[in-house]
């Protein structure tokens, strides 16, 4: 088992690192410092002092890979490459264009993104696999199709059109909650439903029908019908049987977001004005911060492969006959 | 010649993805075992519904594909000089629409504009009004007394078009079937209403009425109102909304062209060659997959955005400019999609290279690219075939997400995403300019909606067993067509 972890993270280092290299192509090579200088100072009216000294500010004046100028070990560690790309191997993630250091901003913005993230993953998940169960259960009846359909539906719906409808009925039809905003503590309660609320209901048709599919992949095995033969009730076969045999196929789609619940969603939180890591992310595209993009690209690929990682160790915890060698 | 045709880059594409599609349809009505699973797509009663309604968006989407740019009004002097204005047959078709340009906000067939402004009266006062629409309902003298009939008038004559085209169209079409089938006229028409023949005839026509019921009385009315109102700055909302179709036909299909090379060569070729090969394509598609694709994208967009900044002259038109991004944008959208269709080909290979025709294949010395090509790949095409169409609906809706994080679409090129970016800051507006949110999702709904049920007729006729995700086509197993789910309407 320890062994099992071992190796996949070792596994796992490749890949960093074909991420990183993926990234320092994109942010480098393929778009040089100089053209982001230019970017963000403006097309017109830019001298190359100015571009200079943007480049110096951030640390972009280095060559990229191999600094003849330097002394020793400072040949190679002094180039973008060591000290853009190399570092965030240890979670250094530098300075963001305003100045303010990325990493102590994640540890911030993480609360935010999880408060939102996790009730949604949760109820999500519960609301999603209930009502599969109750559509797997009246299968081949009219509830059953108009529940496909409903959800067929609902997928068809644009995930804007939840939040922009949620945000209309609720808030300033209704006026049960705030709009938008975020407080901490349980004073914070009161912003987080409509979020939650949003992200549940739109994920509810794709959802719902997904599990149902499982649950009615589960329902033609052979051990089903023998169940059936036994005598058992169709209740009793439902929670007893297929819910327990459909783990693994939940778990496949679940266990591996779950890291990545740490970046939170992007459109929710910056259209309910949530300071997390979603809305970070965002304002850094809209402001072309190219330093956060570039930790928030490595921290998702590093949240990625762990959850790749305990849906392999999750298996061994619902099927005792599968084991990690 | 007073045009200039242009070809700009995504039309020419669509033209190829076009021929490749005639192609494969002329290739596909010769071979009797292709034909079988189209068969039952056509007869599914939910297949022929929708695909009624997506041939309306394509045949718009293609009508706005078709770019020249029109003479300008000669200044005197040799040669021609042409508008820096790309236009389409479409605009051509809707230049009513197009040309009738408010001046802003206004309200769904309104007479007036939806704010106030100050306007003097002919006797030197200023007052406060509502002012008249330059266009819509202009021909009315008094608004508020004539404006309901002259609707209602419109919308009879429509629905009155509607049924006689409706009537002529599928008169013209019993004809011909009652004479290739040599019965009488009436007849063939009671079979085909009855719904008992092979192919659910009654379905499409119920639906070409109902999109002609809807469809007649608004091109009517569009003509003297502005049906859907108009935006902030009084271009009619029905017009951009028609216009987005394109937009969203090119990210759903132009993105799959882009990918399907990719997942279909790695695919075959790590699941065929196994070792090293199938090692280093699995490294490969980890490691795109691991990075938050949203991410990807962003990145991707911002730097050929900076790019694009960095040389203007490698664009003509504002359009040219506009149409190279959202061909850039399906690149972006094709590298980081086809990791999910790659491992479903791997997975496929891998069992198919075991079967015992391969092997005899192998073992009689048939090489490996004409084993690919005759044994893999039809195997293997009805995957590839409900992945482009199971995707489609997906990147017509990531569109609206990713324009509105500012990765999406040109800002100048109308699309759902820029139409309900646009529309989301008057959300404050009191009260609330709600026409352009509601077209645009509206449309995008119609469009991911059938999108979305021909997409499982056409899963459920390929193959029933398949699912999604490679994790079942590796547990290889037999599943009827789950139940019920093939009635859906």
């Amino acid at each position: 088992m320890v062994n099992y972890i071992l190796r996949r993270i070792l596994y796992a280092v490749p890949i960093l690192i074909g991420v990183n290299i993926l990234t320092f192509a994109l942010f480098f090579v393929v778009n040089t410092p100089e053209d982001m200088a230019r970017a963000h100072l403006g097309v017109k009216r830019v001298t190359p002092e100015a571009i200079l000294k943007w480049k110096q500010e951030r640390g972009y004046d280095l060559p990229l890979f191999y600094n003849g100028g330097a002394r020793g070990l400072e040949k190679i560690t002094r180039t973008i490459f060591f000290q853009k790309s190399v570092k965030l191997f240890v979670f250094q993630f530098g300075q963001a264009d305003d100045g303010r250091d990325i990493s102590r901003e994640i540890r911030t913005r993480m609360g935010p993104s999880l408060a939102i993230a996790v009730p949604v993953f949760l109820l999500g998940l519960f609301c999603y696999i209930s009502l599969a169960l109750i559509l797997a259960f009246f299968r081949a009846t009219y509830l059953d199709l108009w529940g496909v359909v409903v959800c067929v539906a609902l997928m068809s719906i644009s995930g804007l059109f939840y939040i922009i409808g949620g945000q209309y009925l609720l808030s300033k039809l209704w006026n049960l909650v705030p709009i938008s905003g975020f407080a901490s503590g349980p004073d914070g309660l009161r912003f987080l439903i409509l979020p939650v609320l949003v992200g549940v209901v739109g994920g509810l048709g794709a959802g719902t029908r997904w599990y149902r599919t499982i649950f009615l992949e589960e329902m033609d095995k052979e051990y089903v019908r023998t169940a059936r033969a036994k005598g058992l009730t169709e209740g009793r076969i439902l929670f007893r049987h297929i819910l327990k045999n459909a783990m693994i196929p939940i778990l496949t789609g679940a266990v591996v977001v779950i890291p990545s619940l740490f970046l939170g969603s992007l459109i929710t939180e910056s259209f309910f004005g949530i300071p997390g890591l979603g809305s970070y992310t965002i304002d850094a595209i809209q402001s072309q911060d190219f330093a956060i993009v570039r930790a928030m690209v490595f921290l998702g690929s590093v949240l990625y492969i762990i959850g790749l990682i305990l849906t392999d160790l999750s298996y061994t915890l619902v099927d005792p006959r599968i084991r990690l060698e | 010649m007073d045009i200039q045709p242009v070809i700009l880059w995504t039309d020419a594409l669509l033209a190829l993805l076009v021929s490749a599609a005639s192609a494969y349809a002329w290739r596909v009505g010769r071979k009797e075992h292709l034909k079988a699973p189209w068969k039952k797509v056509i007869r599914s009663r939910r297949g022929m519904v929708s695909m009624v309604i997506l041939a309306v968006f394509v045949t718009i989407g293609l009508l706005d594909s078709l770019h020249y740019r029109p003479v300008l009004k000669q200044v005197g002097g040799p040669g021609r000089v042409y508008s820096v204005e790309v236009l389409s047959l479409l605009d051509r078709l809707l230049s009513p629409l197009r040309l009738h340009v408010e001046k802003t906000y206004s309200a769904p067939l309104a007479a007036h504009l939806f704010a106030k402004e100050t306007v003097e009266t002919p006797e030197g006062r200023q007052i406060r009004i509502f002012p008249r629409l330059v266009w819509g309902g202009a021909h009315l003298h008094q608004p508020e007394t004539e404006k309901t009939k002259d609707i209602l008038g419109r919308i009879g004559i429509g629905l009155v078009a509607a049924l006689l085209i409706w009537g002529a169209v599928g008169g013209i079409f019993l004809r011909v079937v009652s004479w290739k089938r040599r019965e009488p006229f009436l007849v063939s028409a009671k079979t085909l209403f009855s719904g008992k023949g092979e192919i659910p005839w009654q379905a499409a026509f119920w639906t070409f009425l109902a999109l002609l019921l809807v469809g007649i009385p608004i091109g009517v009315l569009s003509q003297k109102y502005h049906v859907f109102g108009t935006d902030k700055v009084g271009q009619d909302v029905l017009y951009l909304a028609l216009k987005s179709i394109r937009t969203g036909l090119v990210i759903g299909t132009l993105t799959t062209l882009v990918m399907l090379p990719l997942a279909v060569i790695l695919g075959i070729m790590a699941g065929y060659y196994r070792g090293w090969v199938d090692d280093l394509i699995q490294y490969l598609y980890t490691t795109l997959n691991s990075i938050p694709a949203v991410l990807l994208i962003a990145a991707a967009v911002l730097l050929t955005q900076v790019q694009m900044e960095a040389r203007p002259e490698w664009f003509d038109t504002v359009t040219s400019r506009a149409d190279f991004r959202l061909l850039f944008l399906c690149l972006i959208l094709g590298m980081t999609s086809w990791t999910g269709l790659c491992r479903l080909l791997r997975g496929e290979t891998l069992k198919l290279r075991e079967m015992e025709y391969i092997q005899a294949a192998l073992s009689l010395g048939v090489p490996d690219r004409r084993i690919i090509f005759r044994h893999i790949l039809p195997n293997v095409m009805h995957i590839i075939l409900i992945a482009v169409v199971m995707d489609f609906s997906g990147l017509v809706l990531a569109e609206a997400v990713l324009s509105y994080v500012g990765v999406g679409v040109d800002p100048s090129m109308i699309s759902f995403g820029t139409m309900i970016n646009a529309a989301r800051l008057e959300m404050a507006r009191e009260p609330m300019v709600w026409w352009s949110l509601a077209s645009a999702f509206g449309f995008m709904f119609l469009l991911v909606l059938s999108a979305n049920i021909f997409s499982d007729a056409v899963r459920d006729a390929f193959d029933p067993r398949l699912k999604t995700r490679s994790f079942y086509i590796l547990r290889k197993k037999k599943r009827p067509q789950p139940a019920g789910e093939g009635e859906t309407p």
